[in-house]
């Protein structure tokens, strides 16, 4: 009952008029600068921390919760109504989302993703209320060998998501792969594949850079020389049934949102892997038990749900190892460490002991903040819509001088905004050659993360490489991810006698 | 936004100005035009990240300048990213760049064509110290018990660190030379990390900065064995340092702002006040105090002079660490 | 379509090639000393396993197995996208020098006038409303500093009401 009690205090400093205002206000400015291709939330916290100085330490963290809420919503915007993924976690929500914008359903892929992600989070805030110390032993147990299988899970539950030409897939994975090695070595602090001797290669490749390079430049290039034959977006109406329709088809996914809402949650907890993995693993894997597979990757409606639960519900549970260990999951929560260092607290185990104020505080603006970013995002839906209702030069203009601001605003390199025009136009020529886009985006992001962890168990373990299989969860981990890869490839060889040509390419 | 200096601080940075020898005729008149931006030598998340932005928050906060400091992170290449820029930048008055211990090492290792004698030294603010770590469920008590333990692991003894040629894998060599003992290496993402994978029994010991891992030490899940300070910190009086158990291994982390070649003095002696100004704050002594980070400010020619001794120091370890492995 | 399958093929060859050699410069084997492998490893053999599959595509597509045909660019369309990128490429390069609120307005102003066939007003609010835009959203509220080139100078009276 302590537990009550804790929430409820919580719950009466977050409703007070004051804190109120400043959710609002704060997921508001949140979900704008989610939807800006290249800004997450990353920016967002970084400009409000020196802020929250000024306001009291209550209201701080409630400012930063709807910050960080609010750009979670406002990432799967873009990716729906421009087909950009606004971070690398929306990367999953636009192969569905996208298709639904060209199918003029641009309003529904919005309410579903708002009301998905509603549910991830509060899901998610739940488990955290409930299940917080406990689970950050869990987190501990993480090594590197872990890690290394886990991602390997996550990347055979996309192996599906390749084109038909296994050639061209098998290409498009390496060069990502590659791409994503350049910069620095890690383990011998070696820089590496820097190209032209270019300083800007020391920081690697950035995953919003390849993004917004293909689906955003090369996007844009490819639909203006086959726009004499179909418009790219069919324009898309709003009404109030729309959304009543949207919320009543999303109420049919309970099975859906709940899985990618655990699974989220427990993947996001993990130290290294965070949202990105999350929303990808539940993705592939609504696809894996979906009775209707064929339709992901054409606007199907679970194939944006599945990611955005799991994405917003992975973001909730990165926040449980930075309070209890101190250890950011992401860039964003790498912020917020950093403020909670500043307002004079420890993170760390005895965070809940010594501040429960604190941390009851936050919790409950969670809940409070998720409300309202969905309320304000619902809110906010026709507005998104009728900015599509564009002029098709219009829109492409604004894009592309997004693109390049938005290219250039992460780290501020005109290094980066050439990388987007080069991929931009390569991205352009392969994919009208059939070259599948997703596995080069998500090995990019993948990459480094696999390379890493791999390396450091093989040194950990002196180059014993059975060791991936000896530990208990990373051997249960490599041992699901083979189910997973040779599942799509049992059903490929019992259909194929008839239906050999069902492709299954995702949405690009 | 007002911005006018008392008379001590007029004073002192008219000191630190005669020290930079070119005496600057209108100094004090000079302000930031423009934002000014603080080039982070390392990503998002990390110690020296964390740092800068609470040195861009106390600014924010006491009005120490009357243009805003926008932090930059270009950590690439181990901070080459970061020094390449800085030259790129020569004579610019509205950039300075917060560096830590890789503002020598990395251009020791790799030729990347930077002098950081060119730069213009601002202040130091800090040292940060290191501390060697272990898990707290092992038996290990002592410095005796922890070589004891690494001899009787036979090379196979995990030492957790930030990556080959960082700060810690410095001392590390430093302890395998010392005591004639071999580890094996892991290197990690951050410092954070590294601590995780300690309590998480991952690694057998690590050599973390007092910050990383005062979390877990007041959980009662890390244990310190040893600090390479000259003297025991605050924080953990009973821990012994390397010095008095008999093996003189000191070594601490630098916290210090630089700015491009070129620099107009009169920018210069305003970052410097400024930085003096933040030095004074209560936010930042109380900070210092509880993160056991010894506040020893330095500006100017002294600075300088510090950046080349160090480096030639590091010279010298950088070597006998290929030499010994 | 088949020549351009091809060329995209040998382009792909020639970039592994490129990446191989990079990665060369970090050991590329197996390293016992750590164990594990090296750190030019992953890139190398990474960039190698391209070279076979895209070494696969070009000897597939001589072995005549057709997989389309009609031409690999749309001849009427061609030219927009060609114009469109390099326009794109011209206004990047104005901006270090230039500044981007001059080139972004430039492009935009081609792209809506030029190539779009808008009227006057439409261009002219947009190419007005959007440097306003980008200054108050970027500069002023997320503190991100867009490059000014030239125009540097006629900021400052703004930085300074503004900050």
């Amino acid at each position: 009952m302590e537990l009550f009690a804790h929430l409820a205090d919580g719950f009466a400093t977050s409703l007070s008029p004051l804190n109120l205002f400043i959710v609002i206000l704060g997921v508001t400015a949140g979900l704008f600068i989610g939807a800006m291709p290249g800004l997450g939330s990353v920016n967002g916290v970084a400009i409000v921390l020196p802020m929250t100085f000024i306001v009291p330490p209550s209201s701080a963290i409630i400012l930063l919760c709807a910050i960080y809420y609010g750009a979670m919503y406002g990432g799967a915007i873009s990716s729906i109504l421009l087909g950009i993924p606004g971070a690398s976690t929306a990367v999953a929500t636009t192969f569905d989302g996208r298709p639904m914008a060209q199918q003029g359903k641009a309003g529904l892929a919005l309410i579903v993703a708002a009301t998905a992600s509603f549910v991830g989070g509060t899901i998610s805030v739940i488990l955290f209320t409930l299940f917080a110390a406990p689970l950050a032993d869990v987190a501990l147990a993480f090594g590197p060998a872990e890690e290394f299988a886990l991602v390997l899970l996550a990347f055979t539950t996309f192996v599906g998501l390749g084109g038909d030409d296994v050639l061209k897939t098998i290409i498009m994975i390496c060069l990502g792969l590659a791409l994503s090695t350049v910069g620095l070595d890690l383990i011998s602090g070696q820089p590496r594949l820097i190209f032209f001797d270019q300083p800007g290669f020391y920081s690697g490749i950035s995953f919003l850079v390849l993004a917004i390079g293909i689906y955003g430049v090369g996007e844009i290039l490819y639909t203006i020389e086959t726009s004499k034959s179909a418009p790219s977006v069919t324009p898309a109406r709003l009404t109030f049934r729309d959304l009543w329709y949207g919320i009543k088809e999303v109420n049919k996914l309970w099975r859906t949102l709940s899985f990618g809402s655990f699974l989220g949650f427990f993947v996001g907890m993990l130290p290294a892997a965070g949202a990105t993995p999350a929303a990808l693993m539940s993705y592939g894997l609504s696809k894996l038990m979906s009775k209707k597979p064929e339709t992901f990757g054409k606007g199907a409606i679970e194939g944006v749900a599945s990611p955005e639960t799991a994405n917003n519900a992975a973001s909730t549970g990165s926040l449980l190892p930075m309070l209890t260990l101190g250890i950011p999951g992401s860039p964003t929560t790498a912020l917020l460490l950093g403020g909670m260092v500043m307002w004079g607290l420890v993170p760390g185990p005895m965070l809940f002991i010594e501040q429960p104020d604190f941390v009851w505080g936050l919790i409950s603006s969670l809940y409070t903040a998720n409300l309202a970013a969905v309320l304000v995002n619902l809110a906010l839906i026709p507005l998104f819509v009728w900015a599509l209702r564009m002029p098709f030069t219009v829109l492409c203009a604004i894009v592309l001088v997004l693109c390049i601001v938005g290219g250039f605003a992460p780290s501020q390199k005109m290094h980066d905004v050439w990388l987007i025009a080069g991929f931009g136009i390569v991205g352009y020529l392969m994919r009208k050659a059939d070259y599948p886009m997703a596995p080069l985006v998500l090995a990019l992001v993948l990459g480094p993360l696999m390379e890493k962890s791999f390396r450091q168990t093989l040194i950990a373990e002196q180059g014993n490489i059975v060791a991936f299989v000896e530990r208990p969860l990373s051997g249960t981990f490599i041992a699901i991810s083979v189910v997973f890869f040779l599942l799509p490839l049992l059903k490929y060889v019992k259909r194929s006698p008839r239906a050999q040509k069902v492709p299954n390419e995702p949405a690009e | 936004m007002n911005n006018r200096f008392t008379r001590r601080i007029a004073l002192a940075f008219a000191a630190s100005a005669a020290l930079m020898t070119a005496a600057p005729a209108m100094a004090g008149d000079w302000k930031p035009q423009k934002p000014v931006e603080m080039v982070i030598m390392a990503g998002q998340g990390g110690g020296a990240d964390r740092l800068a932005r609470l040195f861009q928050s106390i600014i924010q906060k006491e009005n120490l300048a009357s243009m805003p400091i926008l932090p930059v992170n270009k950590g690439g290449g181990s901070g080459a990213e970061a020094l390449r820029y800085l030259k790129d930048k020569e004579g610019d008055n509205h950039t300075i760049m917060a560096t830590l211990n890789s503002y020598y090492t990395t251009p020791l290792r790799t030729d990347i064509g930077v002098d950081i004698e060119e730069f213009t030294p601002i202040a130091r603010m800090a040292l940060d110290t290191f501390v060697l770590w272990v898990n707290a469920d092992s038996d290990i008590q002592t410095l005796d018990d922890y070589v004891a333990a690494v001899k009787a692991a036979g090379g196979e003894w995990k030492m957790g660190g930030t990556g080959t040629g960082q700060e810690d894998s410095l001392v590390t060599a430093m302890l395998e030379k010392e005591f004639d003992i071999k580890v094996t290496y892991v290197p990690f993402k951050g410092g954070g990390d590294v601590a995780k994978n300690l309590v998480g029994g991952h690694i057998d010991s690590t050599v973390n900065n007092p910050s990383e891992q005062l979390g877990f030490y007041n959980a009662g899940k890390s244990r310190p064995i040893a600090a390479f300070t000259p003297e025991r910190l605050a924080a953990f009086p009973d821990t012994p340092t390397m010095t008095e158990l008999g093996h003189p291994l000191v070594y601490d982390m630098q916290r210090s702002f630089v700015a491009p070649k070129g620099m107009d003095p009169a920018a210069v002696a305003y970052y410097t006040a400024m930085f003096e100004k933040l030095n004074a704050s209560e936010e930042w002594q109380t900070y210092t105090a509880e993160k056991s980070l010894a506040p020893d400010f330095l500006t100017g020619e002294a600075l300088q002079a510090y950046f080349v001794e160090e480096r030639a120091k590091h010279d010298a370890l950088l070597g006998a660490m290929s030499e010994g492995s | 379509m088949l020549m351009a399958d091809r060329i995209i093929a040998a382009s792909i060859m020639a970039l592994s090639l490129y990446f191989m050699w990079h990665a060369t410069e970090l050991p590329i084997g197996w390293n016992g000393k750590t164990g594990g492998p090296g750190g030019g490893a992953f890139p190398f053999w990474l960039s190698a396993v391209m070279f076979c599959c895209a070494g696969g595509i070009l000897v597939r597509s001589y072995r005549g197995k057709k997989i389309q045909s009609g031409p690999f660019f749309d001849p009427e369309t061609l030219s927009w996208v060609v114009s469109v990128a390099i326009a794109l490429v011209v206004a990047i390069a104005l901006i270090p020098w230039a500044g981007a609120y001059i080139a972004l307005p430039l492009f935009l102003f081609w792209y809506l006038k030029v190539f779009g066939r808008h009227g006057w007003v439409l261009t002219g609010i947009l190419c007005i409303a959007t440097p306003v835009f980008l200054f108050f959203f970027f500069e002023v509220t997320l503190k991100i500093l867009l490059p000014k080139g030239l125009t540097e100078p006629f900021f400052l009276p703004l930085y300074a009401r503004f900050f």
